[in-house]
C-alpha cells in the first residue's frame, strides 16, 4: 500500500478511500454524544467529555503504541500485562521506601525492555508475534503475582499529588495529569508516524515487507522499534493507572489488550497492516468511552452490554472497512 | 558410528521429539519431586492418581485444542472458542435449571442438543465471516471473543448458575471402565476427526487450502466451504468442551468458564507443531501439547505456587518449545560455530511460499 501523503494531494474532491473508517468512526462517536446529550440532561456537562478522557487516559496510552504494532501487521497480547506488571512494581517499590523518581524510572524501563526482547524474538527467530507477545503476557502476568498476591497501596507523596492535582477552569470542569501526559504521547506519536523515517518504514512495512526489504528500508529494526515503543506505552500506561488507583492489583487491567485491539480496529487501523492513523485510535478509544458512560447514564443496562455492544461495533467497521475495499489477506 | 549419528538425528529430527521430550522431563521432574506422583490406586472399581487426574483435566483443552489444530491448518485461528465454551455451558445449565426433574437424561440430552446446536450456529457465523465475507480470521473470531463473553453473562443474567443434575455431572466426573468418562469423549473426539481428516482425502484438501486457498479452489477445491467446515467443527469442539468445563463444577460462570482456553488451545497446537501459517496439521502432536500444559498447571498447583505464577513457567515453556521449533534459531543453533552471519529473512512468509 501506498503512504497515505501520496493519495492525500490527488483526491481532492473526492472522499479518499482509507479516510472513511476514521470518519465514520467520527461520525458514530458524534451519533452516540448525540443520543446521550438528547437523553440525559447531565451528559451534556463538558465534565462528562473530561471524565472519558481521565478514565481513559491509560487506555488511550497504551491504544497508541499497540496502533504502531498492528500497523506493522503485527499484534501485541502483553500489554494489558505489562500495564499489571507496571504498576505492581512501581507500587512494591514504593512501599519499600525507594524514592518516587528512581521508581519511575525503573517502571518505564521494564516495559520496553520486554517489548525490545520480545521483538527480537519475532525478528530473528522468526516465531509468530501472537505466539511470543502470549508468552510475553504470560511472563507479565506471572510477574505480577510472584511480586505479590495481594493488592499493594501507593502512599507516596509524588504519586498522590499526580492523582489529586486538577488542572481546570473557575467552573470547576477540570482534568487530571494523567490526561495531559496521554495527550502529550499521543502527540509524540503522531507526529513520530506521520513525519519522521521510522513513522514511513511503519506504514511501508505493513503493507508490504517483502517490499519494504526490497527498497532497502530496516526491516528489523522497525519491527523491533514497534514493539519497544508498544512496551513503552504501555509502561506509561501502567504509570497512569497506577496514578488513577493508587494501588497496584496483580489481576488489574486483565483483557485490556482485547478493548486495546478493539479500539485500534474500531478507529479505523487494518489489521493486516499499512493503513490507520493515531487520531482514528483516539477516536476508538473514545467510543469505547462513551459507550461505558452511556450504560453508566442508563443504569438499567448491566456491564455486559459493553461487551456486546464493542462486539457488534468491531464487526460494523470490519464489514465496513471490507465494504469499502481495504485490502485484506 | 556415521549410523548412529544418523538415527540419532532422526529421532532428534522427528517432530513429535520435542514436544515428547518436554512431556517426558516433566514428568520425571515431578516424581523426583514427588515420588507419588506416577503412583496409580483402585478404590471403588475406579482408578484415581495424578496421571489420571491430568488425562481427565486436559480433555476439554484436547477438545478445543483439535478443532482449533483444523482451523488453524487453513491458515486461520479461532479466538472465539473460549466464549463458545461459556455460552454452551451457561445454556445447558440455564435449560436444565430450568426444569423441574433435574436428573432426567431426556432434560439432560435435549439441554445438550440445544447448547450444540447454538454453538454450531455461532461456529457458522465465524465461519461465513472468514468464509464468504473474507474477513481475516483473527479479526472475525476476535468479534464473537469479545462479544460471546456478554452473550453468556446474558444468558445467565450475570449469575452463577448451579444444577444438581447426576447425568451432566458425569460429563464431568464419570466414570466407564475404572477411567473418567471425559478422557473417553475426548479420545473418541480425537479418532473421529482423525479418522476423517487421515483416513480420507479431507485432511489433505484442509492442508492444501492451508497452503495456498486460491490455487486449491482452481484445482477444484471448494476452499470456501472447507474454511467454513473447519470453524463451525472448532465450535462443536469448544461446545462439548464447555459442558465438561461447567460439569466438572456443575455450575455455569459466564465470566469464567472457559477463560483463556483459546490462548492455551493454541499454544497446544504450536507445541505440537503446527505452524501458524497453515498448509500442515499435527493431530497426535496437538494433543501431546494439550498434555504438556495441563501437566504444567498440575505440576504447579502440586508445588503449591499460586495459579497465576503459573503463567511464569507456562511463558518459560513456550518460548523454550517456540524456539526449539523455530528453523531460524535451529539454523542460527547449528551455524554459530561458523560465526556466519544472519539471514536476513522475513518473518510473516506470504502465503505462497508454506509447503503445502
Amino acid at each position: 500500500m501506498t503512504t497515505g501523503s501520496l493519495t492525500a494531494g490527488r483526491t481532492r474532491f473526492r472522499l479518499p478511500k482509507r479516510q472513511i473508517p476514521v470518519l465514520a468512526t467520527l461520525v458514530l462517536l458524534l451519533v452516540m454524544y448525540g443520543i446521550g446529550v438528547s437523553q440525559y440532561t447531565a451528559f451534556s456537562n463538558v465534565q462528562v467529555i473530561f471524565n472519558v478522557f481521565i478514565d481513559n487516559g491509560f487506555l488511550l496510552v497504551v491504544a497508541v503504541g499497540m496502533t504502531f504494532v498492528i500497523l506493522t501487521g503485527g499484534i501485541d497480547l502483553s500489554v494489558g500485562s505489562v500495564v499489571a506488571m507496571t504498576a505492581m512494581v512501581s507500587a512494591a517499590l514504593l512501599k519499600d521506601g525507594m524514592p518516587a523518581a528512581l521508581v519511575l524510572v525503573i517502571a518505564l524501563l521494564i516495559g520496553p525492555t520486554l517489548g525490545l526482547l520480545m521483538g527480537c524474538a519475532i525478528h530473528f527467530f522468526e516465531i509468530q508475534p501472537f505466539i511470543v507477545t502470549l508468552a510475553g503476557m504470560f511472563f507479565a502476568r506471572g510477574m505480577c503475582t510472584f511480586i505479590s498476591g495481594a493488592s499493594i497501596p501507593i502512599t507516596d507523596g509524588f504519586w498522590t499529588s499526580m492523582s489529586q492535582e486538577r488542572i481546570g477552569d473557575p467552573q470547576g470542569n477540570f482534568v487530571s495529569i494523567s490526561v495531559l501526559i496521554a495527550f502529550v504521547v499521543v502527540a509524540v506519536a503522531a507526529y513520530v508516524l506521520a513525519y519522521t523515517r521510522l513513522g514511513r518504514n511503519v506504514y511501508a512495512i505493513g503493507g508490504n515487507p517483502q517490499s519494504a526489504l526490497l527498497m532497502g528500508l530496516p526491516l528489523g529494526r522497525t519491527r523491533i522499534a514497534v514493539y519497544t515503543i508498544s512496551g513503552l506505552c504501555s509502561a506509561i500506561g501502567g504509570i497512569l493507572l497506577s496514578f488513577y488507583t493508587l494501588s497496584g492489583a496483580p489481576l488489574i487491567a486483565v483483557g485490556m489488550e482485547l478493548d486495546v485491539i478493539a479500539a485500534v480496529v474500531i478507529g479505523g487501523t487494518v489489521l493486516t497492516g499499512g493503513a490507520g492513523y493515531i487520531f482514528g485510535t483516539v477516536l476508538g478509544v473514545l467510543v469505547l468511552g462513551v459507550i461505558q458512560t452511556l450504560i453508566t447514564f442508563d443504569g438499567s443496562l448491566n456491564s455486559w452490554w459493553t461487551k456486546i455492544v464493542i462486539g457488534s461495533l468491531l464487526f460494523a467497521f470490519i464489514l465496513l472497512q471490507r465494504l469499502i475495499g481495504i485490502r485484506y489477506k | 558410528m556415521n549410523d548412529t549419528m544418523g538415527r540419532y538425528r532422526t529421532v532428534i529430527g522427528h517432530r513429535l521429539f520435542w514436544p515428547a521430550a518436554v512431556l517426558v522431563v516433566m514428568l520425571a521432574a515431578n516424581t523426583i519431586y514427588r515420588p507419588g506422583f506416577l503412583s496409580i490406586e483402585l478404590k471403588d472399581g475406579h482408578l484415581y492418581g495424578t496421571p489420571i487426574d491430568i488425562l481427565r483435566l486436559s480433555a476439554p483443552l484436547i477438545l478445543v485444542a483439535l478443532g482449533m489444530t483444523l482451523v488453524i491448518s487453513t491458515g486461520g485461528i479461532d479466538l472465539s472458542v473460549g466464549s463458545l465454551c461459556a455460552i454452551s455451558g451457561a445454556i445447558a445449565c440455564m435449560y436444565i435449571s430450568k426444569q423441574p426433574d433435574q436428573n432426567s437424561l431426556g432434560v439432560v440430552l435435549t439441554a445438550l442438543a440445544m447448547a450444540l446446536g447454538v454453538s454450531l450456529v455461532l461456529g457458522a457465523w465465524n465461519g461465513v465471516l472468514v468464509a464468504v465475507i473474507g474477513i481475516q480470521p483473527i479479526i472475525a473470531t476476535l468479534i464473537l471473543m469479545v462479544a460471546g463473553r456478554g452473550l453468556a453473562q446474558l444468558i445467565t443474567e450475570g449469575q452463577i448458575i448451579t444444577i444438581n443434575s447426576e447425568p451432566y455431572r458425569a460429563i464431568g466426573l464419570g466414570h466407564m471402565l475404572t477411567l473418567p468418562l471425559a478422557i473417553f469423549i475426548a479420545l473418541a473426539a480425537a479418532l473421529l476427526v482423525a479418522a476423517f481428516t487421515r483416513r480420507t482425502a479431507l485432511g489433505m484438501i484442509i492442508e492444501s487450502v492451508g497452503g495456498n486457498a486460491e490455487a486449491s479452489r482452481l484445482a477444484g477445491i471448494r476452499s470456501g466451504r472447507i474454511v467454513f467446515l473447519v470453524y463451525v467443527l472448532s465450535a462443536g469442539c469448544a461446545a462439548i468442551a464447555g459442558f465438561m468445563m461447567t460439569a466438572n463444577v456443575s455450575s455455569a460462570d459466564g465470566n469464567a468458564a472457559g477463560l483463556w482456553v483459546e490462548l492455551d488451545a493454541i499454544l497446544a497446537v504450536v507445541i505440537g507443531g503446527t505452524s501458524l501459517a497453515g498448509g500442515r496439521f499435527f493431530l497426535s502432536g496437538t494433543i501431546i501439547g494439550a498434555l504438556i500444559i495441563q501437566t504444567l498447571t498440575t505440576t504447579v498447583y502440586a508445588m503449591d505456587i499460586s495459579p497465576q505464577t503459573s503463567l511464569l513457567f507456562k511463558a518459560v515453556v513456550v518460548i523454550a518449545v517456540c524456539l526449539i521449533q523455530a528453523p531460524a534459531f535451529r539454523a542460527r543453533f547449528a551455524r554459530r560455530r561458523r560465526n556466519a552471519p544472519p539471514p536476513a529473512t522475513i518473518a510473516d512468509k506470504p502465503k505462497e511460499q508454506v509447503p503445502a
